[in-house]
């Protein structure tokens, strides 16, 4: 059965020598006798997914990485310029007249064996869970979700309530039915009841996450009524979550769950996705599916990559020009302040931060078109060329500006983070500006751009340190020596896995707290299974202390915009990002590509059923198919 | 280094060329719109023309030979109205006849063919004039009449105020080849009716004209037959739920002559009928291993009579269910080694006197098909292994090219016996991709291969296949379009005209917001916007 990869991988060689016209595959055709019908089998865990493993192969699968970016490049490829798009069109060109394209067949990709996990469809797996063989029935008509007796949030926590209404309607497929009969007696294995106790004195119900929530949570499912407990309503959500993954349907279409003891916390504590809401804009429809997305994979962290070069649809209240010349279209292409309440409350709903990106100086040609004076004027010899290049950051008037304006940021996003950028930045146009070329004189730089840059980032970070964030930077700022406050997060994304391996042991042998990307750019794809690779990427994984270990406070799966809009943004990222999810939230040791497989493609099912588009793993079937076309 | 290699190829002297155009065209030029697939000679002037939902009319020429009461015109009016018109609401108010500034479009075919299926000889060709109020669209069928209406739709545009114009336009317009497919694959997943009904309207958008349907494979048997319901009930994912009914292909034959578009079903065998077993017993081969059958199948039987029996009668029905001329009967990726296991087979071998041979197997096996469907009176299709392991040629017709490498060898080879050529390589649409590689679809040159020209002739069109291991209808559609959209203009248009990556990439930029606008959820091709963005998830 695991013939697959080898014969992929004699097809990228062929690709590439060109030796035509021979067969594909020798004689690795499977025919019958490895399909196993999950589906169908009686296993308590049948509730959505059978694959059929038979691989048909007229689809040739080569994994040559034709497309790929190359990872250490560009942090997200920066297509703002014709000229660049130009270089993407030629080398395509050239890619068409002789297949020279490099081939990366360094990942081993298994063919997994297809059959019910013993954890059913549970995904992010729980850190402890025991399910029994003790089956319980769930009818709508009576089950309710409770708050315990001695909740600290009770009926009054509208979070909480709204998050019951969901989740009911996730497992009985609708609203709530009338109660049949408040008499009918309750069959002897029959759940009616979920009580929900959050235990510690300040539930949060009113409250924003942060990244000292604590989101643990313990569930237990028994006769007459499950418990969940957790100190606060972050961890509820989460064990509401895995409740609903608990159930499913047994051979009579009956919602059963079975006898189950979970207790379960994250292993980092930050886990997040980056949308870039700049190279497309993202209507606010598909912010807010994603961001329910996100909680069903139990994410905490939404990452707003909201301006770049392309275009700037943040509608600022402090300095309405920015959107209103730099959006794609100033009224139909913008986010308006209610658009942005409206998500940052929408994630709070559902556990999760809206981190901002505001990227200064670089990727800023945007900002420019509503805001004179902020980018640098490019020369060409002696006289202005009318291009623009970075924030100028010799001019008081760009601090003036940053400090007006972050001061708005840090207003209406309540996240204790503000993720500033600072990545990719060119120097050329610095270089060409006399006017820069004497102030780098005058602070005795000569030559070094990077001080510049440093020159900048640092006053930057004092002015965001006066509205009391904390920041995220991209790795370059830290690569540059720029002072640093000891709390400030750094977020690597460059570099294949040995060069961010070391970059992480760099930053946290500073002693100074980071995130990794780099393996998670979920923009770039390939042909098969490349969740796998995904999946098997571990932030912790590299040479340094305990102490360095747990400087590290999680990860985000990256999503960048140049080829994503709301027409391929969902199936592309689900459910490959619900590799990353798992890998941010389960124990280290959780790394059975067989059996993430098999309740991965259940998963991706459920995401299915309720409305997300997420593509499939491989052949196979969900028996509610997508009907969202 | 890599480059220079590249650069030295001779093949690549129209890319240099193709490279100063663009430099040009990036230099200075705004994007400029107008039809996709490009229309063989078009001109056009800046002498523009108000159109109003409220007086536009769509109408029959005097002397058409196609009168009102063609139900496929009438509807495609019904149709192309709301395309012209996207904004368009009943409420705006009741349509006028012959108000002031009222614009008619005059359809004049010279064929009533308004009941028939279009077939592979079927014309599509037709010539539009649009001048001050009204518009003639002539041609010889109604075939070319759903592609004149195509074009004209795309000729309409709005201003910033919402206002409808189009400009003086006159085009000669014909395809340059005769089959331009779609390939689905229905077996891998299930893809639920309204995805292919859809992909069949996305389809007409960029003038394709046959759905070929690879219902059928290893996976699952989805396709509900009447003279054996247990091939499904017992192969397709879901009994139930997951197959295609009778009326459901009814369905979408139906909605695809609507659009002017071929069904052409593919029942392949002998290989990739692992679903085929499980309803149909002593169909497959049983496999052995050490003198005793091992309890797994390989292929189709091709030792029993009963093989040829159940063919027979399948085929009789499929070949009624599906009215097209054509049937492609697969015949790809046989493999050898079950049926070398089998001592049945090895015994009918040395009978038939093929002592070792298995392609002689094959080739007897795939004969006999071709006969059962040539008795029903269909052109068989196979894929190109088919012709590469048979001797005797002159029993094939239709060879579909799909493997990858020198895939014009291959073009050559078989015209140069004779064969017609559907050409598939250089469109394998679900290999990996953004939609911004879509220039590799585009770059393709089917005839560039050396050959008389008979045998150019022989090449009758090409296909994109998007197979459907990692496809369903959760993602089928952003990575079919807009880059099946490229393959599209290759297949209509005239190849000097639409040589150059870089003039096309505007056009089909907003040929791409067009088709968002039509609710075709299109990916896009690079950073920008479309005005009206897609709306759903």
């Amino acid at each position: 059965m695991v013939f697959y990869l080898r014969e992929e991988m004699k097809f990228a060689e062929y690709l590439h020598t060109a030796e035509a016209c021979q067969h594909l595959r020798s004689g690795g055709q499977a025919q019958n006798g490895v399909r196993d019908s999950v589906g169908m089998s009686r296993s308590p865990w049948s509730c959505t997914v059978t694959v059929g493993l038979i691989s048909g192969c007229k689809a040739p699968p080569p994994r040559s990485t034709v497309n790929q970016r190359s990872a250490v490049g560009s942090r997200d490829s920066p297509a703002s310029m014709r000229a660049l798009s130009v270089s993407a069109l030629l080398l395509l060109a050239l890619n068409s007249c002789r297949g020279t394209q490099d081939n990366l067949l360094d990942e081993d990709v298994i063919e997994p064996v297809v059959q019910a996990s013993k954890y059913g469809s549970l995904w992010p797996l729980p850190q402890k869970v025991q399910i029994s063989e003790v089956p319980l029935k769930l009818s709508g008509a009576t089950f309710e979700f409770t708050d315990a007796k001695g909740s600290t949030a009770g009926p009054s926590c509208s979070l909480l309530q709204s998050a019951y209404r969901r989740y009911y309607d996730y497992i009985f497929g609708g609203p709530k039915k009338q109660k049949m009969s408040r008499n009918r007696r309750a069959g002897p294995l029959e759940l009616t009841e979920l009580q929900v106790s959050i235990t510690s004195p300040d539930s949060q119900c009113d409250g924003y996450p942060s990244v000292t929530s604590d989101e643990s949570y313990e569930l237990s499912v028994d006769v007459p009524v499950a418990v969940l407990k957790a100190p606060t309503v972050w961890g509820a959500l989460h064990g509401l979550e895995t409740f609903s993954q608990l159930v499913y349907e047994d051979d009579y279409g009956a919602k059963t769950i079975n006898s189950t003891k979970v207790s379960d916390f994250p292993r980092f504590a930050h886990r997040g996705i980056l949308l870039d809401s700049s190279r497309h804009f993202l209507p606010i429809k598909v912010l807010l599916a994603n961001l329910e997305t996100m909680a069903m994979n139990k994410f905490n962290v939404f990452h707003w990559h909201i301006v770049d070069d392309q275009s700037f649809p943040y509608l600022s209240r402090t300095f309405p020009q920015l959107s209103q010349q730099g959006a794609y279209h100033p009224y139909s292409h913008v986010y308006t302040p209610s658009d942005v309440k409206m998500v940052i409350e929408f994630a709070r709903l559902r556990g999760i931060r809206v981190i901002p990106e505001f990227d200064t100086p670089g990727h800023t040609q945007s900002w420019g078109k509503g805001q004179m004076d902020l980018l640098t004027p490019c020369f060409s010899g002696a006289t202005p060329s009318g291009s623009f290049g970075p924030v100028n950051p010799i001019l008081n008037t760009t601090y003036d500006f940053m400090s007006r304006f972050f001061k708005e940021v840090s207003d209406v996003f309540p996240d204790g983070y503000v993720h500033l950028g600072g990545d990719e930045v060119d120097f050329t146009c610095w270089k060409s500006n006399p006017d820069i070329k004497k102030f780098m004189d005058r602070q005795g730089f000569g030559q070094d751009y990077s001080k510049l840059e440093s020159f900048y980032i640092q006053k930057l970070l004092d002015i965001v340190t006066t509205t009391k964030k904390g920041y995220i930077i991209w790795q370059e700022v830290f690569d540059n020596g720029v002072k640093l406050k000891p709390d400030t997060l750094i977020h690597v994304w460059k570099g294949n896995q040995e060069q961010y391996q070391n970059e992480m042991a760099k930053i946290t042998s500073a002693g100074y707290q980071t995130l990794l990307s780099s393996p998670w750019y979920l923009n770039r794809i390939s042909y098969g299974q490349d969740w796998q690779s995904t999946y098997k990427a571990d932030p912790q994984d590299f040479k340094g202390t305990e102490e360095q270990k747990k400087l590290v406070i999680g990860g985000e799966a990256c999503l960048w915009g140049e080829y994503v809009d709301a027409t391929n943004l969902t199936p592309r990222l689900w459910p490959r990002a619900s590799a990353v999810a798992e890998r941010l939230w389960s124990a280290k040791d959780v790394t059975d590509i067989n059996d993430a497989y098999n309740r991965l493609s259940a998963h991706r099912c459920r995401m299915v059923e309720r409305g997300i588009p997420a593509e499939p793993l491989f052949s196979s079937f969900c028996r509610h198919e997508y009907k969202g076309i | 280094m890599k480059v220079m290699r590249a650069v030295n190829t001779k093949q690549c002297a129209p890319i240099i060329y193709a490279l100063l155009q663009l430099i040009i065209f990036y230099a200075g030029l705004n994007a400029v719109k107008g039809v996709w697939p490009l229309p063989h000679a078009l001109t056009s002037s800046v002498e523009q023309y108000p159109l109003n939902p409220q007086t536009f009319a769509f109408d029959y020429g005097k002397h058409s030979a196609t009168q009102q009461g063609c139900s496929l015109l009438d509807a495609a009016f019904r149709r192309y109205f709301l395309l012209i018109f996207p904004d368009y609401t009943a409420e705006n108010g009741q349509l006028e006849v012959a108000a002031n500034n009222s614009f008619s479009l005059y359809i004049s075919t010279d064929h009533n063919d308004c009941e028939n299926y279009p077939n592979d000889d079927s014309s599509e060709r037709y010539n539009l004039s649009v001048s001050a109020g009204q518009a003639s669209l002539n041609a010889a069928t109604v075939w070319g009449i759903l592609r004149g209406l195509e074009t004209f739709s795309q000729l309409v545009y709005q201003d910033d105020l919402g206002s409808y114009f189009v400009n003086e336009t006159f085009i000669e317009d014909f395809p340059r080849f005769q089959f331009r497919g779609v390939l689905l694959d229905t077996s891998r997943h299930y893809l639920p009716v309204h995805a292919i009904l859809k992909t069949l309207d996305a389809m007409s958008y960029s003038k394709f004209n046959v759905f070929h349907w690879h219902i059928v494979d290893d996976p699952s048997f989805p396709y509900q037959s009447r003279s054996f319901p247990e091939l499904s009930k017992k192969g397709a994912f879901h009994p139930a739920t997951h197959i295609y009914t009778q009326s459901d292909v009814r369905r979408v034959i139906s909605y695809a002559r609507m659009r002017g578009i071929r069904v052409l079903p593919e029942f392949d065998s002998p290989g990739h009928t692992g679903s085929w077993g499980k309803g149909q017993s002593h169909l497959l081969t049983p496999c052995y291993k050490g003198g005793a059958p091992s309890g797994t199948f390989g292929p189709v039987n091709p030792a029993l009579q009963s093989t040829y029996q159940f063919m027979a009668s399948f085929f009789k029905e499929v070949t009624s269910v599906f009215p097209d001329s054509y049937i492609h009967l697969g015949g790809d990726e046989v493999d050898f080694s079950c049926w070398r296991s089998n001592p049945h087979v090895r015994a009918f071998m040395q009978k038939m006197g093929f002592g070792g041979d298995f392609p002689k197997l094959e080739a007897f096996y795939i004969e006999n098909i071709v006969n059962i469907t040539s008795a029903n009176n269909k052109t068989s299709i196979v894929w190109q292994d088919v012709f590469d392991y048979h001797e005797r040629r002159s029993a094939l017709s239709v060879v579909e090219v799909w493997k990858h490498g020198c895939y014009l060898c291959k073009v050559r080879q078989v015209t140069k016996a004779g064969l017609r050529v559907i050409l598939a390589s250089p469109w394998y649409l679900d290999l990996p991709g953004p939609t911004h590689n879509w220039a590799r679809y585009y770059t393709v040159w089917p005839l560039a291969f050396p050959g008389s020209e008979k045998q150019k002739r022989l090449v009758i069109g090409g296909e994109v296949c998007m197979w459907g291991e990692y496809v369903d209808a959760t993602n089928l559609f952003p990575k079919l379009w807009p880059r099946a959209s490229a393959a599209a203009e290759r297949l209509w248009s005239d190849e000097k005209q639409t040589s150059s990556v870089e003039k096309a990439f505007p056009r089909l930029e907003d040929f791409r917001c067009k088709l968002l606008r039509r609710g075709i959820q299109a990916g896009p091709l690079n950073v920008g916007h479309c005005k009206h963005e897609y709306q759903s998830v």
